[in-house]
């Protein structure tokens, strides 16, 4: 039980850090493309918060399983 | 949630605080709807409970029958009525006698909550196509010149970019689908926000509510779904040696995609309660005045942010469903930039 726990925490915290390098990257990329070119900027949110979500989705899977190990 | 103070002070008189039997209080459904706790007075309002039991027919009567002789404020003891009892470690509905059978179809919170929102948005869309039947050709006013943006956002934005090509009778094809996007972005936002709110049932964080919205999804995605969708997926543009191993993951691509959708709206909706409730349960966990100093600040900013996630996971929901329908109904020659 107590090893699961702390799978639990970790499986956690190795989520957050994917999903932070993920989404961190996306941030990065699309800010860097609309300074580049402003008047895309819509697009450019647009497709950044698609990804995002993708990310995040799989981020959330993740969490879901550490989250059902930790309530077992 | 703005009941967590008081509920905390009245759990403390009898046992320790436990934050993860608040929290799960407050996420999850139940056969009441409890608002605060007052010193000793619980404010609830009891919800019908509706049972089928084969055999014996319908039976339905009140939840406060379960705690028909007074709250009893110390003990947890079963308060049975006709052989049934909430179960206080999930606020389940149970039998007695576990080999009898039942079937509950009882209203329970956030199937109030669900009520109560379709109401709120009949009211708010109804009054709002009267006045634009009433005042036809003039300017919005009112309600009509706070809503008239979000829905040509989403006509323009969401349907228009992602759903092409026409119908037969050469409408554009968009226009079928508008209604069910309009219809599910305001769904889980007016939803997301009454969740919010003190007291709020969090019935966009119930996985039973999103599950039936991917299906949703699922199903408008494949009524107007054409040949060339179902030909990227039974004989994918790929050497016919690979087809074994595409045509598979076509197949359960089929699924994922509402099951992606399902558990999004779930996990985030259900992790901003949780990080909200288990900040504010520090307080209580601690016991300290300084602690809430800073812990409340930090609370209303995290509130603040839900908001935004709210509208946020509306939208995200509302685009992918788009996205999913277009490329179930776009013609031969396009394709979209994720690959898919």
């Amino acid at each position: 039980m107590g090893t699961a726990i702390l799978g639990a925490g970790i499986g956690a915290g190795l989520v957050a850090l994917g999903a932070g390098l993920g989404i961190g990257r996306i941030g990065g990329s699309a800010t860097e493309a609309i300074a580049r070119q402003p008047e895309a900027s819509g697009k450019i949110q647009t497709a950044m918060i698609i990804s995002a979500a993708l990310i995040e989705g799989a981020a959330l899977f993740g969490l879901v399983i550490c989250f059902l190990i930790a309530t077992r | 949630m703005a009941q967590t103070p008081e509920e905390g002070h009245a759990a403390q008189a009898d046992k320790p605080f436990n934050i993860g039997e608040m929290i799960t209080h407050h996420v999850a459904d139940s056969h009441e709807w409890h608002f605060a706790t007052i010193g000793h007075t619980h404010v609830t309002l009891p919800l019908p409970v509706i049972l089928y039991i084969p055999g014996e027919g319908l039976e339905v009567f009140s939840s406060s029958r379960f705690h028909a002789e007074g709250h009893h404020e110390s003990g947890h003891e079963k308060h049975t009525y006709k052989g049934f009892y909430i179960d206080e470690a999930d606020g389940k509905l149970k039998a007695t006698d576990p080999s009898r059978k039942f079937y509950d179809f009882s209203i329970t919170k956030n199937v109030a909550s669900l009520f109560l929102s379709a109401i709120l948005l009949v009211v708010v869309f109804g009054s709002i196509a009267s006045a634009y039947k009433k005042r036809s050709g003039q300017a919005p006013k009112g309600l009509q010149s706070l809503f008239e943006p979000i829905v040509v956002f989403i006509r323009d934005d969401i349907a228009k970019a992602n759903i092409h090509g026409k119908d037969k009778h050469g409408h554009p094809m968009y226009e079928k689908f508008l209604p069910y996007l309009l219809t599910v972005f305001f769904f889980i936002w007016f939803n997301n926000l009454l969740g919010l709110l003190p007291g709020g049932a969090n019935v966009t964080g119930n996985i039973a509510v999103t599950l039936f919205l991917a299906v949703a999804t699922l199903i408008a995605t494949h009524i107007r779904s054409n040949r060339y969708y179902w030909g990227h997926i039974f004989a994918p543009p790929v050497p016919k040696a690979l087809w074994p191993i595409m045509i598979p993951i076509e197949l359960i691509g089929i699924l994922t995609k509402p099951f992606s959708l399902m558990i999004r709206l779930f996990a985030n909706i259900t992790a901003g309660h949780i990080i909200i409730l288990s900040l504010l349960g520090l307080i209580f966990m601690f016991r300290n005045v300084f602690v809430g100093g800073v812990v409340v600040p930090f609370v209303l900013f995290l509130n603040g942010i839900e908001l935004l996630v709210a509208v946020l996971q509306a939208y995200i929901f509302t685009l992918l469903s788009s996205m999913y329908i277009g490329s179930a109904v776009e013609g031969h020659e396009s394709h979209d930039d994720l690959g898919h």
